[in-house]
């Protein structure tokens, strides 16, 4: 193989894109020539330098609501009704028209539907969590001081989340951000374990329904939902469960201190 | 009654679901192509709308390069007149010009924190510099990290295409990357 040729297909060799046959004919070639060896070491390392997760860009948060918004999905939120006819009539046959199966199958479209929801919910959840990763828009508040953090979401949410500093728990509090989960805009209190990062995506809860703490688990990472005084918590990170979870029963204690008296 | 708009929902959730995902890798791509941010912001909107359009139509095989294909065809459709210059052709070079050299931070240093940061607007900018096939193929297969065959549905040229192109940009690339730090080869 010449070096002429070797010049093209090194490239295909990088990118794991090349057949055994030519592999091992440029392979061949470049145990012979320094002088390829040495562009492919080049070619190596200037892919490595632009495998750089800084070199992406996360869309602005402005457009992402843009396309939101112009997504006919409005609709979508309005629980039952809307899109169950086809799954209500399929339940009502099995229902034979007794009153308790017909509620038991009313459970069930109430049943999946949510968890299509909550599945949706749970992915704009962890998307946000991983776009806070990427460039350098982890916090737009960056500090450790609750009294700091808690203030700086004045006025730009209907709600106030609760802030506190965990960090003698060994969760270090870093800073404030605001996010956007599933059509609304949220508040996220970022805090630190060792290397790694919690989100606390903090929302008005929908309903009235409480629930305790929930696990689940998407693209590697662990998030645990709970709701506590009309608000929706959601802590992701890839942390492990049991980690996470005495973050949450940190964070909460902290929160709404026992009334000792 | 709500009849018969029911499947439209189904589908605008699933167009949802698979699309949205993908923000910013199309939004990515747009600011590569683009080499601007307004616009990158109107054709990525663009290429969403045009997408959930055609979506009905849309059969796989993979999201990502589709909505790439998409977004292709509006950058070099109405945005490349927008900016007012043929893509192909301007040089022109924006922001600091004074970056310093990328080449030794390749390595990791106690530094490479603060250094990358620099790195990545130098090779953001020496990337912009490219001509617009060479800039498209380099930022489809490292930064958007699509296979070649991907590539080549994306820009609708064959597999063979794609790889003199890339080696192409790539040899481009490595030589201004060289010029700009004075380095020895």
């Amino acid at each position: 193989m010449t070096c002429a040729e070797t010049e093209i297909l090194l490239h295909a060799l990088l990118d794991d894109e090349l057949d055994a046959g030519n592999a091992r004919d440029v392979e061949g070639h470049l145990a012979d020539c320094p002088r390829c060896a040495a562009q492919l070491d080049a070619y190596r390392a200037m892919r490595h330098a632009m495998s750089a997760p800084q070199l992406r860009y996360a869309a602005p948060m402005s457009l992402r609501r843009r396309i939101e918004a112009a997504l006919p999905s409005a609709p979508l939120r309005v629980p039952v009704t809307p899109q169950a006819p086809s799954r209500w009539s399929m339940l009502k046959g099995f229902a034979m028209g007794t009153a308790l199966s017909t509620a038991i199958a009313a459970s069930l479209v109430i049943g999946i539907i949510g968890t299509d929801q909550d599945q949706h919910v749970l992915g704009d959840v962890v998307s946000a969590h991983v776009r806070s990763l990427q460039g350098d828009h982890l916090t737009d508040v960056q500090t450790s001081d609750q009294h700091t953090v808690k203030p700086w979401f004045n006025g730009k949410l209907d709600l106030s989340p609760p802030v506190v500093d965990l960090t003698a728990q060994g969760f270090t509090l870093i800073g404030g951000r605001l996010d956007y989960v599933d059509g609304k805009d949220v508040a996220s209190v970022v805090y630190r374990r060792r290397k790694h990062v919690i989100n606390l995506f903090v929302t008005q809860a929908s309903g009235s329904e409480q629930h305790g703490t929930k696990l689940d688990t998407m693209q590697g990472f662990n998030i645990r939902r709970w709701t506590a005084q009309g608000l929706e918590f959601f802590a992701v990170s890839d942390i492990n469960p049991e980690e996470l979870q005495e973050f949450v029963d940190k964070f909460e204690a902290a929160s709404h201190p026992v009334n000792r008296s | 009654m709500r009849a018969g708009n029911g499947s439209g929902d189904d589908q605008a959730r699933r167009f949802r679901d698979a699309a949205l995902p993908h923000l910013d890798d199309v939004y990515t791509l747009a600011r590569y192509l683009l080499r601007d941010g307004p616009n990158a912001d109107d054709a990525v909107q663009e290429c969403y709308l045009r997408a959930l359009r055609y979506f009905d139509t849309y059969h796989g095989p993979a999201m990502k390069p589709w909505l790439f294909a998409i977004l292709r065809n509006i950058c070099r459709g109405e945005f490349s007149r927008r900016s007012g210059a043929p893509l192909e052709m301007d040089s022109e070079t924006e922001e600091d010009e004074g970056a310093t050299p990328l080449w030794q931070e390749a390595q990791a240093s106690p530094e490479t924190e603060v250094l990358r940061q620099r790195d990545t607007e130098a090779i953001r900018r020496l990337v912009a510099d490219l001509p617009a096939p060479f800039r498209e193929a380099i930022v489809l297969r490292e930064i958007n990290d699509l296979s070649y065959r991907e590539i080549a549905d994306v820009i609708g040229a064959p597999v063979g295409t794609v790889m003199s192109r890339l080696a192409r940009a790539r040899s481009m690339l490595r030589k201004a990357w060289i010029a700009e730090e004075g380095l020895p080869t």
